[in-house]
This record gives structure tokens, sequence and C-alpha cells, in this order.
């Protein structure tokens, strides 16, 4: 089978789930990875080590940032013209929208957010969850080129091989464009927590230390933010010690305490981690459909019927600003940092 | 302004779903309006109150998609339309955009299309960029916050990045995520002109599309296996002593 492999990035950075997909895509049979935007060498290297036959490169300024228009139109065309059975995406915010725009343009369809992936003949077997991970589904799709995106973390990282080398080829670009970037805000961190390996989150618990003395001058809701900013400082410290990354309840980011990208659950992001420690979250039924899938759940809560401790295979019924501290420390020492 | 807001009707998402003989259950638990599309509601209310002009809620769905488009109503909605057809029991994402591109063109003089993320059933955060493309109008994803005047509107998407600010004339379609703000709870008068409502609903025929045929179908349900977790609670004298415990445990897992 022949596969045409989205490499998914920002600025050059590449969402790592884009490896993942070129490993399905080597086991399916022949890999071509394309990447769209500017100064892409680095990129096309990376896809070398990872195990691409082939690389092709859609290298203008008109590509520089994202928009969807000309990297569908660019990326249709390419498909079209090197007619794969199948194009591989990883899941992301960019790659639900380009994989759904090609398929309208080459009149086919897409099995998105996938978690299996297997081909029998000619034909590809997709599974993927619905109703919030209540069921799972076997998708197919009948027409060609089949379109899928897969989600982070549910696929192996391919081996990398920093030996391997190539030539990336160039496709031809189109650069019609609908509309214009006026900027970015970009966060201090870049957070993908889809596709972290440890999360550490924090939920309303964070805000409430009686033990911090807020600045003076404050009105109540500036002092609930500031007393949950230094909360989020003891989650984040712990995520640093675990190489892990920040997430979120939505209490948390609706009380303007972290910005929604953190946010885990129905309305946030769906999260993959080996290792998922929650901080003074409750456990709400729209939080753990996002976590679903994480390997091993641990809470910290002082309330024992938190429903949190549900879903955990280990539980501290205790003051997060105590134990997080402490648990913190103690990967420090045994972690050796 | 003339705006469009597309909205489904799904399981509460409390509801214990379960499949059985290719079918999907979802007991007595009532269909409610799809949460994100709640949020497409809010931003096409929040346009309105801008800029003035009309709202009305778009649904594809069996009768029972009226109480979706009900509760749009309620919320602050002026009008609504259900495209009903039994030819369309089984359209894929690529199908329900061509009846709603179809749909929206019936409409006529349409300056803004709202979507929600992504539908809690089956959902694939697709059909928003589908009906984009078969529109051939520009789509802003992930939107976060809206900035309309006259011709042309910006917004700032929410990506895994940070923000991405973009600007495109209209009309376009927008797909509206939870940063747009809490969706307003519907007044009584709201649910008083609801309840009163006739939804007025339209055939394939009347939107004048035919029946897509779908590339993507379901081969198989499968009900995955229950995962009974029962909690350790790890206790200690000091925070320190339970935090040496419990580093401990999870380095035996060998999550690391
Ligand atoms: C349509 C819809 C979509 C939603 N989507 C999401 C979503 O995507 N993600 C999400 O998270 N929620 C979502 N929610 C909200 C969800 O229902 C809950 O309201 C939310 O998850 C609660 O967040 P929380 O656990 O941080 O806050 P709370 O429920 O208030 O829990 C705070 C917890 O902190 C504990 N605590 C307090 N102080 C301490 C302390 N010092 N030490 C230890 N523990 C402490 C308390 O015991 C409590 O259990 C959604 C709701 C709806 C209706
Ligand atoms: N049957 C439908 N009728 C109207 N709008 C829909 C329908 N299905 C999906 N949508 C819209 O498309 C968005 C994305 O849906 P999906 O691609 O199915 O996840 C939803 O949030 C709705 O705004």
């Amino acid at each position: 089978m022949k596969s045409i492999v989205y490499i998914d990035h920002f600025k050059g950075e590449v969402q790592p789930a884009s490896w993942e997909a070129l490993g399905v895509a080597k086991s399916l049979g022949t890999a071509m990875a394309v990447a769209l935007g500017t100064d892409l060498q680095a990129i096309a290297k990376q896809a070398f080590e990872f195990g691409a036959d082939e690389v092709l490169l859609a290298e203008d300024p008109a590509l520089q940032d994202y928009r969807a228009e000309p990297y569908a139109a660019t990326l249709s065309a390419l498909v079209a013209s090197a007619t794969p059975d199948a194009v591989l995406f990883p899941t992301t915010s960019r790659t639900r929208e380009l994989a759904a725009m090609i398929a309208i343009d080459l009149k086919t369809g897409v099995l998105v957010d996938l978690i299996g992936l297997k081909s029998e003949g000619d034909k590809l077997i997709a599974t993927r969850p619905i109703y919030e991970g209540k069921l799972m589904e076997q998708v197919t799709c009948s027409t060609k080129p089949v379109i899928v995106t897969l989600r982070a973390r549910a696929f192996p990282r391919p081996a990398r091989n920093e030996a391997a080398s190539g030539t990336a080829g160039k496709t031809e670009v189109k650069t019609e464009a609908l509309t214009t970037v006026e900027g970015y805000e970009v966060a201090e961190q870049t957070v993908n927590v889809a596709d972290a390996g440890v999360i550490v989150s924090g939920g309303r618990g964070v805000s409430n230390n009686p033990s911090l003395t807020p600045p003076a001058g404050m009105d109540e809701k500036q002092a609930e933010i500031w007393r949950a900013h230094e909360g989020f400082k003891l989650v984040g410290e712990l995520a640093n010690v675990l190489g892990g990354a920040v997430g979120a309840s939505r209490a948390a980011v609706d009380g303007g305490y972290i910005p929604y990208s953190h946010q885990v659950g129905q309305t946030g992001k769906v999260v993959a981690p080996d290792l998922y420690i929650a901080c003074g979250i409750s456990g709400a039924i729209q939080h753990i459909v996002g976590i679903r899938s994480a390997k091993l759940v641990v809470a910290i809560n002082k309330d024992p019927d938190a429903p949190i401790f549900k879903v955990a295979r280990f539980g501290v019924v205790g003051d997060l600003f105590q134990v997080v501290p402490a648990l913190t420390e103690a990967f420090k020492k045994k972690l050796g940092k | 302004m003339k705006i469009v807001a597309c909205i489904k009707q799904v399981p509460d998402s409390e509801a214990k779903v379960t499949a059985s003989g290719g079918q999907i259950s979802w007991g007595e638990a009532p269909l409610v309006i799809n949460p994100f599309d709640e949020y497409a509601v809010e931003g096409a209310l929040l346009q309105k109150e801008a800029v003035g002009g009309t709202v009305t809620a778009l649904c594809i769905g069996p009768e029972a998609g009226k109480e979706a488009l009900k509760h749009a109503l309620a919320m602050g909605a002026d009008d609504t339309i259900l495209v009903s057809d039994p030819a369309l029991n089984a359209l894929d994402t690529q199908g329900a955009a061509q009846v709603l591109a179809a749909a929206i063109k019936k409409i006529g003089g349409v300056d803004m299309v709202m979507f929600g993320r992504q539908t809690l059933d089956d959902g694939s955060g697709l059909t928003a960029a589908q009906t984009a493309r078969v529109l051939g109008w520009p789509m802003l994803g992930l939107v976060g916050h809206i900035k309309a005047d006259g011709g042309s509107v910006t917004v700032s998407r929410v990506i895994e990045e940070g923000r991405q600010n973009v600007k495109a004339n209209l009309p376009a379609v927008l797909s509206i995520v939870q940063s747009i703000g809490e969706p307003r709870y519907p007044s009584f008068m709201g649910i008083r002109k609801a309840a009163k409502a006739t939804i007025p609903v339209w055939s394939l025929t009347d939107v004048g599309a035919t029946a897509p045929a779908p590339s993507v179908t379901r081969s198989e349900l499968i009900t995955p296996p229950s995962r009974e977790v029962v909690v350790d609670i790890i206790k200690g004298d000091s925070p320190a002593a339970i935090a040496d415990q419990l580093a401990d445990k999870i380095l035996a897992e060998k999550v690391l």
C-alpha cells in the first residue's frame, strides 16, 4: 500500500504524532512524507530519519503561516497527482481541517482520530472511540484515497536513524488564499496536552490555599486568581520534574487561572498520557471522558468521596498544597534531579 | 448581518451508552443540543448583539432535532429550520456538508455560518471545514473571539501553540470553541416563545439536493472492556512520608 504522510508543524516545530503516522504508513507499505511551509530542509531530514521512503516539500512564502485554503489546495493537487491509497495525518487542530477539506476536493471520506488501523487486502479498517469513549466503532471508507487522522500516542513512534538522509523533492504550490494572518499570541510554552507522556493537572482546588496572603489592594477575584497562579506553580514544578505538561479542569480555565489550551475533558482535549496526576479536581464525568486512555491515574484531593478516586489507581486524601510539593521533592531525589 | 448556527441533537453526556446487535442505545437519557453547538449559538447571538441582524438555527436530523432547535430559539435565535428526510439516515460528514451547504444557499444572503467544534455522539470535527469547502467560503476554525465589521471578520483561533489572529472577507464559516464565553441560559420569554413555535421542516427536495452516498460506513460496534480500578489510598504520618511511598508506587508501575 502506498501512503502519503502529512508532517504537521508550527514554525518548523513538528507535532511528534506526525512520526507515529509515518510509522503506521511504513507498516502498511511505502511512505511519502510531505511538508508545507518555508525553510523545510530540517523537517525533510527528520522525515528521512524516521523512515520516509520519499519526501516532498511545498515551500513558498504564501505558505509561511498555516492557512486552510492554500494548504488544502496544495495538498489536494499533490495527492491527486501522486495517487496514493491512503493519506495519513496526525490528529491536530490544523489537520482535522485539512483532512476534512481535501476529502471534499478529492471526493472521498475521512476516518478521523483513530486509535487503531489495519489493512485487509487493499482495504483499511479503522477503530475509533465514539460517544466520548463509551463505545468504539470500526469504520471503512469505500472511496480512494482513504484519508485518516491518527490520535497522538495511540501508535508507536518509530525508531529514529540519525544516519538516514535523502534528497527531498519539490511540489507545485497553490497560493490562492481567503484569509490573512494578522499575528499570533503565542503561549510561553506550547502545550499540546494531547501529546504529553505525563500530565499533572490542577482544578478549582489549586486556588484556595488559606496560608497565602495576597498582595494588598486586590479585590476578591484578583486574589483568587493570584492564589490559583501560586497553586499552579506547585503543579508546574511537579510536571517539570516528571518532564510532563500541565493540564487543567474546566473550573480552573473558567476561573481564569490558566488558558483554555490546557483544559482536559469533553470540551477541552482528550489525552492519553502514561501518567495523569489530578490535583484538586473532583472528577466530573466531563473531565473523566478526557482521561479514559491514561495508563495510570493518580488523584490528590482532600475530599475522600470525590469521584476522581473511582477512576484513580493511587490516591491521597489530603491537602494538595502539602502533598504536591512533597511529591516534587520525593521525585527529585528518586530521579536524581 | 444574517447568521446561521448549525446544531445537532445528541444524547446527554451523562447517559450510559450501550451497543447491541449493531444498534446504539442510550436508554431513557434525554437528547440535548450538542454541548459544543451551544457555543455556536452563543457566538451567533454575540455577533447579532454587536452588529445587528438575525440568527437562524439549522439542523439536519429526525423530528427529535426540533428540541435542539427549540433550545436555540429559547436562547435567542430568531428562526429555525429542520432538514429532515428519510433519505438522510446514513449521512457521513461529507454528505452532511453537502446538505448543509445546499440549505445555506437556499436560505440565501448568509454572511456567517457558525458551527460547533465537534459532535459528541460519533462526531469527528470535520463538518464545518467540509461545508466551507463545498461553499468555497473561508474557513475560520476553533474561534475563541470574533470581531466583525461590514464586509470582513477578524477572529482569534485557539491552536496548540496559543492564538492565531486571522482576517477574512464575508461570507465565512466559523467553528466556535469554549473561549467565546458561557452559553446563555434560555430566558423565560425565550422558553415561552420556543414552546409555541412551529419549526419549519425542509425535505431534500425543498433544499434542492440529492441524498449523497456515504463513503464512510461503520462495520462494527465494540463495547470497550470496562476498566474496574480499585484505588489504593496512600496513608502516612506526614506529607513527606506519603509522597515517598506514592513516588515509589508510581515508579514501580514503570510509566516514567
Ligand atoms: C457541557 C459541559 C462540558 C464540560 N466540559 C468539561 C471539560 O472539558 N473539562 C472539565 O474539566 N470539566 C468540564 N465540565 C465541567 C465539569 O462538569 C466540572 O464542573 C469541572 O470539571 C469541575 O472542575 P474541578 O474538579 O476543578 O472543580 P470542583 O468540582 O469544584 O472540584 C474541586 C476539587 O478540589 C478539591 N480540593 C479543594 N481544595 C483542595 C485542597 N487544598 N487539596 C486537595 N483538594 C482540594 C475539592 O475536594 C474538590 O473535589 C463541563 C461541563 C459541562 C456541562
Ligand atoms: N446533522 C447536523 N445538523 C446540523 N449541524 C450539524 C449536523 N452534524 C454536525 N453539525 C455541525 O457540525 C459540527 C461538527 O460536527 P462533526 O463534524 O460531526 O463533529 C457540529 O458541532 C455542528 O455545528
